[in-house]
């Protein structure tokens, strides 16, 4: 499956990854609204790791082996058969925090007013993930690892 | 002839369910039965607490879609006990003498309750905590109730302790180790939990347990070993969970605590397998043998059941205890050796605690590694830290930013934070950079 796949290198840290993040989960998907206008405020499903001069952006990866998915004692996280994306329920969620704990790469944020998790879904519904496609320096690729000729194999931008 | 199955479960749980998911991943074609004491569509008893305080409804309970047998052509044989297996036949017999002829068989018997040896214990409005009967039971029970005994300051205990508080009811927790969660946390957060508990109206009373319990036909209260009386017209039993290993036992399998598996989760006898509350595996944090009665632990089990039960050949791999709980408003999340603090063993401990913020934070290291962890009040990518213990990571050059309430991926130094994450960077890109 694609996968969003991270240049630390390239990556500038303007943090618009998690501005669009925000975007992409607003009821309006636009900038102005999203941030300003809409009562309920989306949180962004990405994380800017930063510890200057590097910086790199990091979201749910998709596991083929989610453990979030296996510790997840109501039900609300689960693989979708026919993507591969590990999907979350929000109806489902009763904020045990057992995704938090098991999460290897801290994928899965802690959404305080609900007490229920959000985690990327490497916006479903949308074009392509808002991340990857605002990135103004190509910090971020959605690419198939495993193919043939996929990004991995090219190393230079 | 019997009804014969390429795979039959014995359960309908977190461990059913890893193995039934993880077969039908590898085997699309054979028969799979399922059998389940309680007739009931797969559900989860982690949530028993959740559906207590109102949280969710019964809906929400189940673990998995109503239609999930039948997606998974699994046939479903609910409310049947299985009450003996014979290995050599490789048959299962049901409480109504049914036979279920099976290729490979999974015990995921899960737990019973442990029920202390006091008289009286057949009066009514006294019930244990671990399945969705037990749970209706109470939910009926509280709408005449005032005043509850727990019997047990463990998760569960605990756990029911708050959603009864919630309720309404003046909650009484009764332990009989000297604090909380004793053999889950350390002294620090036992204390913490304490002072939280009262705070919120919950008496908390430790070395202690109770002697005898009053009433007629219902419970009326009950005294402690002290002398103490506490009237009461609940009492909830949550002192813990023992393997269920009649079956495994009665059918000559090796038992310990739990049935013993090794690490494809195979039992002492040919084709039969077990996973979950009622098994002994390997804690290769704590390098012993032992039941590790959690939700992941027996999901991960089937998996891996499942897999050699279809022939795949997976085995465990890095196993431990691994909890994720609150309780009011207090996140706690805990992973390997949180309580044993043996200095003399080579372990280190780091700790951290600002108690005002019920913020709390101890590793345990061995050798420069994480081998145990608690965290308190700031949960949030605690499984980094468990990734770290999990790859065996040499944390000392970097133990000061463990305590960092934003530990990140950007905590860790370059070399090992590019080492964990490999699979999902790209490096090389700009020229001349060689930041690896």
């Amino acid at each position: 499956m694609e996968r969003i796949l991270i240049k630390p290198e390239v990556c500038i840290g303007c943090h618009l990854c998690e501005i669009w993040c925000v975007v992409a989960h607003s009821q309006t998907k636009d900038i102005i609204k999203a941030f300003l206008h809409e009562k309920v405020k989306a949180s962004a499903r990405v994380i800017v790791e930063e510890k200057l001069p590097v910086t790199f952006a990091l979201q749910c990866r998709h596991c083929a082996e989610p453990d979030c998915v296996f510790a997840c004692i109501s039900g609300a996280l689960y693989m979708d058969a026919a993507s591969g994306r590990i999907v979350h329920d929000s109806e489902k969620c009763v904020g045990c925090y057992s995704c938090v704990l098991v999460c290897p790469y801290g994928g899965i944020i802690i959404d305080r007013e609900n007490k229920k998790v959000i985690k990327c879904d490497l916006c479903q519904g949308l074009e392509n993930p808002y991340c990857v496609s605002r990135c103004p320096n190509g910090a971020l690729v959605y690419a198939d690892p495993e193919k043939k000729g996929g990004v991995m194999d090219e190393p230079n931008v | 002839m019997n009804p014969t199955f390429d795979y039959a479960v014995i359960g309908n749980s977190a461990g059913s369910m890893g193995c039934i998911e993880m077969l039908r991943s590898l085997d699309g074609r054979g028969s799979i039965a399922l059998i389940s004491e309680e007739a009931r569509h797969v559900y989860s008893r982690a949530l028993l607490p959740y559906y207590l305080v109102g949280k969710i409804d019964l809906e929400k309970m189940y673990y998995r879609p109503p239609d999930f047998y039948e997606q998974n052509r699994v046939t479903a044989i609910l409310g049947q006990k299985a009450v003996q297996i014979d290995p050599d036949k490789k048959e299962a017999l049901l409480a109504n003498q049914e036979r279920i002829a099976y290729g490979k068989l999974l015990l995921a018997t899960g737990g019973q309750p442990l029920i202390p040896p006091i008289n009286g214990l057949d009066k009514k409005k006294i019930f244990t905590f671990l399945n969705m009967n037990d749970v209706l039971e109470i939910e009926k029970a509280l709408v005449n109730s005032r005043r509850v005994v727990v019997l047990g300051g463990g998760v569960i205990g605990l756990m029911a302790a708050e959603a009864l508080s919630k309720r309404g009811l003046k909650v009484y927790v009764i332990e009989l180790a000297g604090r909380v969660l004793a053999p889950v946390v350390d002294e620090a957060v036992s204390q913490l939990l304490e002072a939280l508990f009262r705070e919120n109206g919950v008496e908390i009373i430790t070395k202690n347990t109770i002697a005898e319990i009053n009433g007629g036909s219902s419970v009326t209260g009950v005294v402690l070993t002290d002398g103490t009386e506490i009237p009461c017209d609940m009492l909830v039993l949550a002192m813990g969970v023992a393997p269920r290993v009649e079956l495994a036992s009665q059918a000559g399998l090796k038992i310990d605590r739990g049935i013993l598996v090794n690490g494809r989760m195979e039992t002492s006898q040919a084709d039969i397998y077990a996973c979950g509350d009622c098994a002994q595996v390997y804690d290769t944090v704590a390098g012993v043998s032992k039941v590790i009665p959690l939700w992941p632990n027996a999901y991960l089990g089937g998996r891996i059941a499942g897999s050699n039960m279809a022939g795949g050949g997976r085995e465990s791999g890095w196993t431990t205890n691994m909890n994720s709980m609150h309780f009011f408003d207090l996140y706690l999340i805990t992973a390997g050796l949180n309580v044993s603090t043996d200095e003399s063993v080579g372990l280190v401990n780091l700790v951290r605690l600002v108690k005002e913020q019920k913020y709390y934070r101890k590793f345990i290291l061995r050798e420069g590694r994480i081998v145990g962890l608690i965290l308190a009040g700031k949960i949030s990518r605690a499984g980094i830290f468990v990734n770290l213990m999990r790859s065996r990571a040499d944390v000392s050059p970097f133990t000061g930013d463990l305590f960092n309430e934003d530990f990140g991926y950007w905590s860790i130094p370059e070399k090992l934070r590019w080492e964990l994450l490999k699979e999902h960077i790209i490096l090389g890109v700009v020229d001349g950079n060689d930041r690896t």
